[in-house]
């Protein structure tokens, strides 16, 4: 398709790939509103792109387009290969299990342990045996650094700590795939920054890609490779955050230029 | 002991049996039947996973419908109902009837109040986890409405316990039965005063189990 913007030519097809993808809503009032308007997006295996905006510009309805939790109006979304969109119901929740998700509220169990909320997912997709169960629920919480927290419930921990047990349920499926929908926005600076360590060995090691929502750019400068801006349900521009030679069009790219070039004492999360 | 109380001990135990059965039909008939009623309800609800605008008025209309029937009504517009089902109109079996038939749509509406706070992004976790309908309502839902919905059942366990003492007038039996028969027929007051304190004792005994279940069972 000659419409989307291949990013680097020559290398494999991307692992996530958006097509034309639109959305709107019905408003009260009777009118439609338009979040996301014929989006085509690709986001490479291995990589860690941000999609950042103001709030109201449709960049959390275009996270939730990846996995359907909202269905698009029009447009494909394809992932490794496998059109999301045409899957049957069935076909849809196996392919899920590859697609790791947190929010910006942890969405965690309250009445369930770390443990049963890491198990969740696992539990859910019958080819899991218990002992296979116990063993990823302890490899995944060790790798979040909350193994002491395992029978502790969600109410007794940080909104840090509740953020790890989120990841740690996301991953524990092993996805190839982590979508994160502003995950730092309920968290203080210093619980940001160690989280956001924690996002990027999770992209090092386990080779997962990260696709993540957020309007903080300190975020996007500490964490992300590709940036797009998100403004009034499109994109307005796309671009490697290293790569500073091309003037940036949006006031958002702007300001994410000036924070790359800023000496390290001003990036807050480096 | 007075000797009207004397005379009706034998008669109490039975009554007492006799209370107990047709809160146990009623309140299985309500969990049974009107707890996947509400979860459905709840479900078909405004942005819920199988909402459905116009099923959702119909249901909910439905279960409104029964509930705003008083119960001595709807106790003997539904005898022929009962017969069938119980063979019989009269006993306890045949006045757990109409006291299922109230307590499902009551059990149901509960049910689905208390589902609404179940906080709706942990609905959409599971969902993007690859959860079914069917996961979502056992796993997620159930778990994290339990505690209130342990506090639905307790309600409705003390709103049915007085209902089958109306159900004495149709010959259901029972405590509240006696105390009709006895306290206020035969103007034993002492008959009267201890049915009555043994209503008391019931409800303080179901109100504070079911409150000592839900507070165990509130993690959050």
């Amino acid at each position: 398709m000659s419409k989307i913007q291949n990013l680097d030519p020559g290398l494999p097809p991307p692992l996530i790939r958006l097509d034309g993808l639109g959305k709107s809503f019905a408003l009260p009032d009777g009118t439609r509103f338009d979040a996301v308007k014929n989006v085509s997006l690709q986001v490479r295996r291995g990589d860690i792109f941000g999609l950042v905006g103001k709030s109201g510009a449709g960049k959390s309805t275009l996270l939730r387009l990846i996995n359907l939790l909202e269905r698009p109006d029009h447009g494909s979304v394809t992932l490794d290969g496998r059109v999301l969109t045409s899957l049957g119901k069935r076909e849809l929740r196996e392919a899920r299990q590859g697609i790791g998700m947190i929010f910006q509220q942890f969405n965690l169990l309250q009445n369930a342990s770390v443990f049963d909320n890491v198990a969740f997912p696992l539990r859910i997709h019958g080819r899991w045996r218990a002992h296979e169960i116990e063993q990823r629920v302890h490899e995944c919480l060790a790798l979040v650094g909350l193994a002491e927290k395992i029978d502790a419930h969600p109410a007794q921990l940080s909104g840090g700590q509740k953020q790890r047990v989120a990841i740690a349920r996301a991953l524990a499926p092993r996805p190839s795939v982590l979508l994160c929908d502003e995950p730092t926005s309920a968290l203080d600076a210093e619980t940001t920054q160690s989280l956001l360590a924690t996002l990027r060995d999770i992209n090092a090691q386990l080779g997962v890609t990260i696709v993540i929502v957020t309007h903080e750019l300190p975020v996007v400068q500490a964490l992300c490779r590709h940036v797009a801006v998100i403004e009034d349900g499109a994109v307005a521009e796309q671009f490697a955050l290293a790569e500073t030679g091309a003037a940036r069009q949006t006031a958002l790219g702007r300001a994410l230029a000036r924070l790359v070039a800023a000496p390290p004492q001003e990036a807050a999360y480096a | 002991m007075p000797d009207n109380i004397v005379a009706i001990l034998p008669e109490l135990s039975t009554a007492l049996g006799q209370t107990l059965l047709m809160l146990a039909i009623g309140l299985s008939a309500a969990v049974l039947l009107g707890g996947p009623l509400g979860i459905w309800l709840f479900l078909l609800g405004p942005g819920q996973s199988l909402a459905n605008r116009p099923l959702f008025a119909v249901v909910s209309w439905a279960v409104n419908t029964v509930r705003s029937f008083p119960f001595i009504i709807l106790l003997v517009a539904l005898v022929p109902f009962t017969r069938v089902i119980a063979g019989s109109s009269i006993g306890p079996v045949a006045a757990a009837v109409p006291l299922s038939f109230a307590a499902i749509p009551y059990f149901a509406r509960l049910v689905e109040q208390n589902l609404r706070d179940v906080p709706r992004g942990v609905i959409e976790a599971a969902h993007a986890m690859g959860a079914s309908e069917l996961q979502i309502i056992w796993r997620v839902l159930i778990v994290e409405a339990r505690s209130g919905l342990v506090l639905a059942l307790t309600v409705l366990a003390i709103s049915f316990l007085s209902y089958s003492a109306v159900a004495g007038v149709v010959g259901g039996g029972g405590i509240g039965d006696l105390a009709i028969r006895y306290g206020y027929y035969r103007f034993q007051t002492d008959v009267m005063v201890l049915t009555v304190a043994i209503l008391v004792v019931l409800v303080q005994a179901i109100q504070l189990v079911g409150n000592t279940i839900a507070r165990r069972l509130d993690k959050r």
